[in-house]
């Protein structure tokens, strides 16, 4: 069939994907620790119908040639792991990374999975959770009777046991870091694991090495953009109608071919 | 048959083609760095005893639309745009050295400098690798400097430095992979001239407006090939009805 009509179809297909990664990110825009993606377009191979450059006689070479390209395709759609801004909720289990660094969860299967959403609860033994009930590694446990916890920007927990004056320092989080954090797999649930294209996690106590500090009391807000979201819709939405204009156009010129001929 | 039904059909054929082309570019309105592709007919006269009527028409790709696309701000430290003239060298798949303007680049797990599609971008000695870095900045020449994992704020490091380069562009061309290399096969030298912008993006360069128009011209252009391959058919069948007479 005409090739034109299949240039203007990849057109279609990968505004389509740009417009579900941009409402993905407006889905999330209240995520906490959520990171925006962004789809990355890259032009389909050229076919050569005529090479540049090919002899017309001994002497001469033609000047130009014939390529014709066959479209786009999405070749990634990656996120953005720049900072999100910090919201104060006051709560003592929030806490939200300052800079690069991830906390590491244990999902029930046994692996590790990856988050920047520090909102933490406790699980009925009394151990850090996050809001799906996976357990936050290095394990952190609150004894039971605990009168307030303060974690400190190195990472530090302690609490303070009623009836004592001194705070007792219980464990300290630690911040995971990747050489390349876009290479992460998002699996959904604020949760990202490690790929062979992420590197080998990192771990440090926060503020060492580069790592991000620990904010207690604060979560980190989704670095989506709400206004730039809206721009990236409405460039989407033109260019999709461009393409699908295309293909009516295709369509129109071989619709005459049958009826003219 | 009659020679007018060839010479309407090449047209018809050929328009076809450019149409091909110009819904290639219109795919392309959001890739980053893209360079539209730009078409033009040529006239082709066969020459024979005779009345010389057979005069074809072929569609050839002349070059890519030179102008630069709007640098869109995005604020993520690994994308960067050419501001002006210039492009970024990059090593392609058959491991030598292409150009591209797409900047949105990425550091891979074993700290290599890529571009979005996965070639390494190539520095003053060939693929750049960064260290471990807490955080990265790219200079209006190129220069890559970090601040290295555990270290202070204030002690970057310059790791290394982006080859840009801007060859006549009567010399590149475009490869099958839609990167640019020289004709000649060699690589262009650096040039100090082409300036970086960090955190920013060049859109495609593709005027949205201009590809329409051309697209309805082309259609248009098509239908009257077309009818004059009708009229050439309407001919054969009146000269076949003179002859039944």
């Amino acid at each position: 069939m005409n090739p034109a009509l299949w240039a203007a179809k990849t057109g279609l297909d990968a505004q389509q994907t740009k417009l579900a990664v941009t409402s993905n990110n407006l889905a999330n825009v209240s995520t906490s620790g959520f990171k925006k993606g962004r789809a990355v377009f890259e032009d389909l191979l050229y076919q050569n119908v005529r090479q540049v450059g090919a002899s017309t006689s001994q002497d001469t070479e033609a000047p130009s040639g014939v390529h014709l390209g066959t479209g786009v395709r999405v070749v990634a759609t990656e996120k953005l792991y720049t900072q999100g801004g910090l919201t104060q909720t006051d709560n003592a289990l929030d806490v939200a990374i300052e800079g690069r660094g991830f906390f590491q969860i244990q999902m029930p299967d046994g692996t590790n999975a990856y988050t920047r959403d520090g909102s933490f609860q406790l699980s009925s033994e009394g151990q850090m959770v996050t809001s799906s009930g996976y357990i936050l590694q290095p394990g952190i446990s609150i004894p039971e009777g605990s009168q307030s916890i303060s974690i400190g920007r190195d990472g530090i927990v302690s609490v303070r046991l009623a009836g004592q004056a001194a705070p007792v320092q219980v464990g300290q989080l630690q911040v995971t870091d990747f050489v390349n954090p876009a290479g992460l797999q998002p699996l959904g649930e604020n949760l990202l694991a490690e790929t062979a294209a992420s590197g080998p996690a990192q771990s440090g106590s926060p503020g060492q090495n580069g790592l991000g500090f620990t904010t207690q009391g604060s979560v980190e807000a989704s670095n989506v953009n709400v206004v730039e979201e809206l721009v990236n819709m409405i460039e989407t939405q033109r260019a999709y109608e461009m393409n699908s204009k295309a293909i009516s156009t295709a369509d129109q010129m071989l619709e005459y071919v049958n009826n003219q001929l | 048959m009659d020679r007018m039904l060839y010479v309407a059909m090449t047209g018809a054929s050929e328009t076809l083609r450019a149409q091909t082309v110009n819904n290639h570019n219109l795919a392309n309105v959001s890739t980053t760095g893209f360079r539209a592709d730009l078409a033009a007919f040529q006239s082709r006269a066969v020459d024979g005893t005779g009345y010389a009527s057979r005069v074809y028409a072929t569609n050839g790709t002349v070059g890519w639309d030179k102008s630069s696309g709007a640098l869109l701000s995005t604020g993520r430290d690994l994308d960067v745009a050419i501001n002006g003239q210039g492009w970024i060298a990059v090593q392609g798949a058959d491991g030598k050295e292409a150009y591209t303007r797409a900047g949105n680049l990425q550091v891979d797990a074993t700290g290599q400098l890529l571009t979005a599609t996965g070639q390494p971008v190539l520095g003053d000695g060939g693929p750049i690798s960064i260290p471990p870095y807490s955080s990265i900045f790219f200079a209006r020449d190129g220069s890559i400097s970090i601040v290295a994992q555990g270290q202070a704020p204030d002690t970057t490091a310059t790791v290394d430095r982006i080859k840009l380069v801007n060859p006549p562009d009567a010399d590149l061309q475009r490869g099958e992979d839609g990167l640019f290399r020289l004709k000649n096969g060699t690589d262009a030298p650096p040039d100090a001239a082409v300036q970086l912008s960090a955190g920013t993006l060049e859109s495609s360069n593709v005027n949205t407006a201009e590809a329409l128009v051309t697209m309805i011209e082309l259609a248009r252009q098509f239908e009257m090939q077309v009818k004059a391959i009708r009229a050439a058919e309407e001919n054969a069948a009146a000269a076949s009805q003179l002859m039944k007479v």
